[in-house]
C-alpha cells in the first residue's frame, strides 16, 4: 500500500504548497491536509509546519486538542517539523514575552535582536528573509542527494538553539552561526521552507517521503 | 558567505494572462502564467511577484485560479499584488498557494489593515506596497511623497515617515517603486531606495527603472535594497535571470546560483 502522508492542519498558515510540493516529489504517497486526530495517529509519516506567531501556534494546538497527538507522531514516526514546527518541538520560545513550548526536544527559541554583519559591520535586516546556505553538520539521510551548502528560502526573526548541541543538524550564517535544522531519531525539523526552495527543497521532502529511521 | 540578495522577477497579469506591463500599452502580447513562472524558476528567479491589474473585480477570481496552477508546478516563493484590500482577499490569495500578498493603495485607505493582517496572518506574508516619487527642488533636502493612482494622485505623506510606520504596523517587507523612474529603464531611485532601507528594520525590494544589469547591482550595493525587481528586461528576455545574477557575483554580490 502507498504511504501516507498526515500534513497537521491546526490553522497556522498555508498548507497548500507544503501539500502540493510533497504530492510532486512523491505522486504515489497519499498526502492529506488534516485537523483529525485519527488521521494524524494512523498516518505513515507526519508534516507538522506552522507559520506565525508561537502563541497563536500553540493556542491553536490545544484548540483543535492536538498536542497530544503531535508529541505522539514525534514520538513515533518518521516526523518533519516545518519553520514554525520545530520551533514548537523546544522547551521554551521568547516570542511573545515568552512561550511555553511543547518540550519535545531540549532547547529554547531566541530573537535575533540587533544583528550586523561580522565582515562589513553592516546593519542586517530582520526577519531573515531570501534563500540562505544550509551546512550539514552531520550526515542524515534527509541531507541525502543535496549539495553541502545548498540554499534554502527562510523567513523568521527567531532562532533555535538546541540545549544538547548534537540535534543541530544544520547551521546558517546570518550575522552568526544558528542552528537551522535539528533531528533526533525519527524527527527532522528545519527553520527553512523546503516547499519553497526549489530543487534542494523538494530533494529535501523527497528523501522524507521514503525515510525510514 | 551567507544570506543571498534577490532577484524578483514580476509579472503583470490582466484577467488571466501575463502582460508587458501597463507602461508598455502598445505591446500588450499575452502570455501563460503557468509556463512564464516555470521558465523564470528555471533560469533561478528567486521568487516571483504577480500584480493583477485586472480592471474589473468580475474577474479577480481569475488570478486565485491563476495562482493555484503556479503554486502548484512552481516552488519558489509567490507575491500576489492588486485589489487586495479585505483581510478575505488576503485569505484566498494564501490559500491559493501565495506566500505574501502586497498590499498598496488599501494600506493608505486604512493603515490599520496592514495591523490586521499581520497579526492574523503573521508578517512575514505582509508586504506594502509603496510608490513614491520626489517632491523636492533641486537643492532641497530630498523629500519623497506616496502617489497613488499610477502616480497620478499625491497623497501628501512622507515616503520614508510611512515605510517606518508600516514597519511597526507589522509589515514584513517593503516593496518600493519610484513613479519617477518606473518604465524609463534610467535605473533606480538609489536616494530614495536607500533613504527607505535605511530607515526601517524589514526587508526592501527596490523596484521601478530597471534597464541594465548595472542597476540591479546599483540598487543593491548604492541602494541599499534586499532584493531587486524588474519586469520588461526579463520578459524581453534582453537578460535571463540567470545572466543577472552571474553579473551581479561579478560585482561582489552573493546571490543564489
Amino acid at each position: 500500500m502507498a504511504s501516507s502522508i498526515a500534513i497537521i492542519d491546526y490553522g497556522m498558515g498555508n498548507l497548500r504548497s507544503v501539500a502540493k510540493a510533497l504530492e510532486y516529489v512523491a505522486p504515489d504517497a497519499r498526502v492529506r491536509v488534516t485537523q483529525h486526530r485519527h488521521d494524524i495517529l494512523q498516518a505513515d509519516r507526519v508534516v507538522f509546519p506552522g507559520q506565525g506567531s508561537i502563541r497563536d501556534c500553540l493556542h491553536e494546538l490545544r484548540r483543535w486538542n492536538l498536542v497530544d497527538v503531535v508529541r505522539e507522531a514525534a514520538l513515533s514516526k518518521p516526523f518533519l517539523g516545518l519553520c514554525l514546527g520545530p520551533q514548537a518541538l523546544l522547551d521554551f520560545s521568547e516570542e511573545n514575552g515568552g512561550m511555553e513550548c511543547l518540550g519535545v526536544l531540549p532547547g529554547r527559541v531566541v530573537w535575533f535582536g540587533e544583528l550586523r554583519d561580522p565582515a562589513t559591520g553592516e546593519r542586517l535586516k530582520v526577519p531573515h528573509m531570501g534563500w540562505n546556505q544550509v551546512h550539514q553538520l552531520h550526515q542524515h539521510p534527509l541531507w541525502r542527494g543535496i549539495p553541502q551548502d545548498s540554499r534554502f528560502y527562510f523567513v523568521h526573526s527567531y532562532y533555535l538553539q538546541p540545549a544538547d548541541p548534537t540535534l543541530a543538524v544544520g547551521s546558517t550564517a546570518y550575522g552568526f552561526d544558528f542552528t537551522s535544522a535539528i533531528a533526533r531519531h525519527n524527527i527532522f525539523a528545519v527553520q527553512f521552507h523546503p516547499e519553497k526552495s526549489a530543487q534542494a527543497g523538494l530533494r529535501l521532502l523527497a528523501n522524507f517521503a521514503e525515510w525510514n529511521p | 558567505m551567507g544570506l543571498a540578495k534577490r532577484i524578483i522577477p514580476c509579472l503583470d497579469v490582466d484577467r488571466g494572462r501575463v502582460v508587458k506591463g501597463v507602461k508598455f500599452v502598445e505591446i500588450r502580447d499575452a502570455g501563460d502564467p503557468v509556463e512564464i513562472a516555470r521558465r523564470y524558476d528555471q533560469q533561478g528567479a528567486d521568487e516571483l511577484t504577480f500584480l493583477d491589474i485586472t480592471a474589473s473585480s468580475d474577474d479577480r477570481a481569475t488570478m486565485v485560479h491563476v495562482v493555484e496552477q503556479v503554486a502548484s508546478q512552481v516552488f519558489i516563493p509567490l507575491t500576489v499584488g492588486g485589489g487586495i484590500r479585505t483581510l478575505d482577499d488576503v485569505r484566498r490569495m494564501l490559500n491559493a498557494g501565495a506566500d505574501k500578498v502586497s498590499i498598496n493603495t488599501a494600506a493608505i485607505a486604512q493603515p490599520e489593515f496592514v495591523r490586521e493582517a499581520a497579526e492574523r496572518f503573521g508578517n512575514q506574508c505582509i508586504v506594502v506596497a509603496i510608490d513614491a516619487k520626489a517632491v523636492h527642488q533641486q537643492g532641497e533636502t530630498p523629500r519623497w511623497e506616496i502617489f497613488t493612482h499610477g502616480g497620478r494622485r499625491p497623497t501628501g505623506i512622507d515616503a520614508v515617515a510611512w515605510a517606518q510606520r508600516m514597519n511597526a504596523y507589522g509589515a514584513g517587507e517593503i516593496l518600493l517603486t519610484s513613479m519617477d523612474r518606473d518604465g524609463t529603464k534610467r535605473g533606480f531611485d538609489l536616494d530614495l531606495t536607500r533613504a527607505i532601507s535605511e530607515a526601517v528594520s524589514i526587508p526592501v525590494i527596490a523596484s521601478g527603472g530597471v534597464g541594465t544589469l548595472d542597476h540591479l547591482a546599483d540598487g543593491i550595493l548604492l541602494g541599499k535594497a534586499d532584493a531587486v525587481l524588474a519586469a520588461s528586461i526579463f520578459h524581453f528576455a534582453e537578460y535571463s535571470i540567470e545572466q543577472a545574477k552571474r553579473y551581479l557575483q561579478t560585482r561582489g554580490i552573493e546571490v543564489r546560483l
